[in-house]
């Protein structure tokens, strides 16, 4: 126990007896302060470190165009349109000749995660080496779509590891095609 | 009938051993912490599932919101920065402004009203609406010359740890951190995204929160 042994007993055969008050401290109330403030500093400590997303953008140099000499695998090609009232539009393949035509979504698990996951098995299906290869994502927000939609679905692709994503700039056709779903 | 005796035990625990770690605890966490900085402008940053936290030393962050722009350069390539824009822009800075410079954190004003900022006080300073961000429209594009500044700025300081024989310093780039809010529009960021990448700069991080909600 915490209390001190104050002996005195034993003296004079026990005659002179000083009351004996006990030393000892409570130190509930202490301990429970105590492990107030550590919790506290802990979360704020580790919560406040702000989380961080890696972005990597394509070399944008106007000095080498490119030269549209890498051929995009179209079978394995998802763009995914941002437009607003947090929707999107999403198709597969080439604009023009889409291998899926554009279908309309919303964010989270129920709707552009499992699309993403179909398409992924689609151009699983769709490669020689289907370990290394998967879906190829280009995401192109409009002016209308808002940052949260960007990083949702920045979020999506490292959700659904999607290896090879990139941030491109909206074509007139891409923005006339979501005014038309009145996305835009 | 012998009397079943129950052993009375006192209930009450030795805490002093407990009262020590917990105060030994505390201690640790009240020194690493870190006072949270007064931000000219509060941004609510958008949530992800990623758990990658955002290097601790050479970032600066860009903050975004309301179409404002606000920067915070790592202290040590503060007085660097500061410098390498007067010689830029033809102004000049007393010792006493740039001692201000280094200890204030963010700030978002164009480079002319910088002077004024800095005689303020601290809490002048962080006054809501008294900042109104650095520009960055393509006509005065001061946002890209401090971005630019503040990584040769962080690179002569490496460079010069270098050069003091610090083995331990590897030369990187100042990283970049944007830190736009949830609310922002897209063009706001594809405007950013697009000054650093004028310079070059084409891999940077975005500042998030913790994603909680089943998502």
């Amino acid at each position: 126990m915490a209390e001190l042994n104050t002996g005195g007993d034993g003296g004079k055969g026990g005659k002179v007896r000083s009351k004996k008050s006990n030393p000892g401290v409570d130190l509930t109330a202490m301990v429970d302060l105590a492990f107030l403030l550590i919790t506290f500093f802990m979360l704020t400590t580790t919560l406040s470190k702000p989380q961080s997303m890696p972005l990597a953008m394509p070399d944008k140099d106007p000095k080498n165009e490119p030269k549209d000499n890498t051929k995009i695998p179209e079978a394995r090609m998802m763009t995914i349109l941002i437009g607003k009232d947090n929707k999107l539009l999403w198709y597969m393949g080439k604009f023009e000749t889409p291998t899926i035509a554009p279908t309309e979504a919303a964010y989270g698990k129920n709707s552009i995660r499992k699309d993403i996951l179909k398409n992924t098995a689609i151009a699983k299906a769709n490669t020689d080496k289907p370990e290394e290869e998967g879906l190829i994502v280009n995401i192109k927000a409009s002016d209308v779509a808002s940052y949260r939609n960007l990083v949702d679905i920045l979020d999506e692709m490292a959700i659904n590891k999607v290896q090879l994503y990139a941030i491109g700039d909206i074509t007139p056709a891409e923005i006339d095609l979501l005014k038309q779903t009145g996305l835009y | 009938m012998a009397k079943v005796k129950i052993s009375r035990k006192s209930t009450r625990i030795d805490m002093t051993a407990m009262c020590d770690v917990a105060f030994l605890l505390l201690s640790f966490f009240v020194m690493t912490a870190t006072a949270k900085q007064p931000e000219p402008k509060p941004v609510d940053t958008p949530v992800s599932t990623v758990l990658d936290k955002l290097p601790e030393e050479g970032v600066a962050t860009i903050s975004v919101g309301d179409k404002q722009v606000f920067f915070t350069i790592p202290r040590a390539a503060r007085e660097g920065t500061l410098s390498r824009m007067a010689t830029k822009y033809n102004v000049t800075f007393t010792q006493e402004e740039i001692k201000k410079f280094v200890g204030m954190d963010g700030f978002g004003v164009p480079l002319n009203q910088l002077k004024g900022l800095l005689a303020l006080s601290v809490n002048e300073r962080n006054a809501p609406n008294m900042q109104k961000g650095i520009p960055y429209d393509s006509v005065g594009n001061q946002l890209g010359d401090w971005v630019e500044q503040a990584r040769e700025a962080e690179k002569a300081v490496l460079d010069a740890r270098i050069a003091d024989g610090d083995e331990t310093v590897k030369y990187k780039d100042l990283d970049i951190a944007i830190k736009g809010d949830a609310k922002e529009d897209y063009p706001t960021i594809k405007r950013i995204i697009d000054i650093l990448q004028a310079q070059k700069k084409n891999k940077f991080y975005l500042v998030t929160g913790l994603r909680n909600e089943d998502f």
